[in-house]
């Protein structure tokens, strides 16, 4: 990957009246790299993306571009290019008049608009819809539409604001493996703001956690799951059991009332931490092998694993296991030392980890179009 | 089919008498005597005379089209402007401009010539400071200011309603893809909002096209338009033949006229390609 950076934030602060959304956000991002913004509703993700598409201005802190400061830069003189939420395609005009817009308004020459959108429509797969209107197309065929009138600029940053929100599960999935090829094969920085972890993990080069207005973590898809910095990124990504533990020695942590041996280090002797587990990395085994023993308390049947909540010192684990447990019987858990990860401890500390109040739809309620919620604020 | 109950019959009633007895029959009569001469004889000659009306013809249609484009280049950044506001502000707006509608178009008419007549307020003004009195009543200046002051508000409020019904986001995509606030304008606000531009075309131009107190106040009985010869023919002529066959003509240049906006209106398909 070219290291050159493309966009640079620096320390950018903005407010709407008295909430503050964006809290000294410092953000460098590669040329080609494909970084996604991860975070709830109103972590000031899609502020992020709307100041370096130039629809809002930092209060505080500079933005770069290509070296370049470019905070009283317009949208309409930026080298970048966005496909909004819920597409905003201009309905008075047919598939091939929203995609050759922008290269309209670029006087382009009319034969090399036709070349070029014809083979943007291609590349979306959508040939022969040239002459359709856009309120004929389905949900995923505007999709693609929206993502061409963009792409066909050729601009060197491609901004995408929640792009597949609207979209059901299964089209959501198809899109996020075009999305990845499209931008593989254009070589163009891609910015992607979603609030939906399994979509950045899968998609992302960098993955770049928010909360509150401020930036949690930045890194690979790979290092946030594994090595999250702290208990909002822990639980945001993915499920995990956040359990508060003491780090007594190098390599070696205490929490449930058990020393586990672990492979971080680097803490002070007997510091205060906080400890994750994901549930995929516990091994169920008998009552008496355990390094800790609990009840069963649910089984849930997910298809590829079971999920079941178990009781230790009444502190619920999840645990995902192919291994069928009956609810109300008693198991052992064993931790592999790779499987235990330390964290400092932070503000977000003691506000996740256990399973006790856990339930699925409570869960899918809370998270229910944060989209919505957070486009109304941003207006 | 579910037949209708004969509470739901009944309430039409009321309406359907109405507009028989003052829309329908009138028309009925002006058509009649459109077509029959003073004994009452079937008769081309009001008709064929009209052609003694062709520069009054000529005059309101003039008359009528500025004020309407005047009114479209005052109404149209107005209606954007406002729409772009706070809702709380765009209510304000909304508020302002519907105020005067609550008064009569003749007495907003009368107060306007009390401003601008030679002893009006404005004149006694200038006088006060001893500076030269302008003499604005009996121009065309001052029928056209009549029509626009009267109409503006017929011009704005439906523009400004398409426009306030567009998604901000299609601004914001316009100006991504390169456009400037002008360009915005004219690639994106102007074709999305042309229902409402031809709805306020029509409510500017056809009252325009019909009035007479305008004419007669504000251009102190200079201008003859066609709403004045048709309300002469009845009132002071008592030929009421003449004047019927002025106000057909008038409708159906009416009709057609709305008829041809209504086309543009319909259009609604995207651009041709190449």
């Amino acid at each position: 990957m070219e290291q050159t950076k493309i966009i640079d934030l620096k320390n950018i602060s903005k407010s709407f009246g008295a909430e503050k959304v964006l809290d000294d956000i410092n953000l460098y991002i590669r040329d080609k790299e494909f970084v996604t913004l991860l975070g709830p509703s109103g972590c000031g993700k899609t502020t992020t993306l709307r100041i370096i598409g130039g629809f809002e201005t930092p209060d505080t802190g500079d933005v770069y571009f290509d070296g370049v400061k470019i905070n009283d830069v317009p949208p309409y003189k930026r080298n970048v290019n966005t496909v909004f939420q819920r597409y905003a395609l201009f309905p008075h005009l047919n598939v091939f008049e929203n995609v050759a817009f922008g290269l309209r308004v670029a006087k382009v020459n009319n034969k090399e608009i036709v070349k070029r959108v014809k083979e943007t429509l291609e590349l979306v797969n959508l040939k022969g819809f040239e002459r359709r209107s856009v309120a004929t197309l389905s949900g995923g065929q505007q999709q693609r539409v929206a993502i061409a009138r963009a792409l066909v600029n050729n601009p060197k940053v491609l901004l995408l604001d929640e792009p597949l929100a609207a979209l059901d599960l299964k089209l959501r999935k198809d899109m996020q493996n075009e999305l990845k090829a499209l931008h593989e094969r254009t070589g163009i920085t891609f910015i992607y703001v979603t609030h939906d972890q399994e979509e950045a993990l899968s998609m992302s080069d960098t993955i770049v956690v928010m909360a509150e207005g401020k930036i949690q973590q930045i890194g690979t898809p790979t290092d946030i799951y594994n090595e999250p910095k702290n208990a909002f990124v822990a639980d945001f990504i993915g499920e995990s059991n956040i359990l508060d533990g003491v780090m007594i020695d190098d390599y070696l942590a205490k929490f449930a009332g058990h020393e586990f041996k672990c492979l971080d280090r680097g803490f002070e002797k007997n510091e205060p931490v906080d400890i994750v587990v994901r549930p995929e990395d516990v091994d169920i085994v008998k009552a008496e092998d355990g390094m800790l023993k609990g009840t069963v308390t649910s089984v849930t049947f997910k298809g590829v694993h079971w999920e079941i909540i178990v009781d230790i010192q009444n502190f619920k684990w999840m645990i995902q296991t192919t291994d069928y447990c009956e609810s109300g019987s008693v198991i052992g858990l064993s931790i592999d030392p790779d499987a235990i990860h330390v964290m400092k401890k932070s503000e977000f500390s003691g506000m996740f980890g256990d399973y006790s109040s856990f339930s699925e739809e409570f869960d899918e309620l809370s998270e229910a179009d944060p989209g919505a919620a957070e486009e109304v604020r941003v207006e | 089919m579910k037949r209708k109950s004969f509470l739901e019959k009944a309430a039409a009633v009321p309406h359907i008498v109405w507009m028989i007895l003052f829309i329908v029959a009138p028309l009925l009569f002006v058509v009649y005597f459109a077509f029959t001469d003073a004994a009452g004889n079937f008769s081309f000659s009001n008709i064929l005379n009209l052609s003694n009306y062709g520069e009054i013809f000529l005059m309101s249609v003039l008359f009528a089209f500025l004020a309407t484009v005047i009114c479209l280049l005052l109404g149209y950044p107005l209606a954007f402007f406002m729409s772009r506001l706070k809702p709380s502000a765009q209510r304000v707006f909304v508020l302002l401009l519907m105020l005067p509608m609550w008064i009569s178009l003749l007495i907003r008419t009368y107060s306007l010539l009390a401003l601008l007549d030679n002893g009006g307020l404005l004149n006694s003004l200038l006088a006060k400071l001893n500076l030269p009195t302008v003499k604005i009543v009996g121009t065309p200046g001052a029928v056209i200011l009549g029509m626009v002051y009267d109409f503006l508000p017929y011009m704005v409020l439906p523009i400004y309603t398409t426009l306030s019904k567009l998604d901000i986001k299609l601004f914001e995509a316009a100006e991504d893809l390169g456009c400037n606030g002008v360009q915005t304008l004219f690639k994106v606000a102007l074709p999305l909002s042309k229902s409402g531009i031809i709805s306020g075309i029509t409510m500017v131009f056809v009252p325009s096209i019909s009035t007479f107190y305008i004419s007669q106040k504000l251009g102190g009985g200079r201008f003859d338009l066609i709403g004045d010869t048709i309300e002469r023919q009845f009132l002071m002529n008592n030929n009421k033949n003449v004047g019927a066959a002025i106000s057909l003509v008038m409708m159906i240049l009416i009709l057609i006229s709305v008829a041809v906006m209504n086309r543009f209106g319909d259009d609604d398909g995207g651009e041709l390609i190449v």
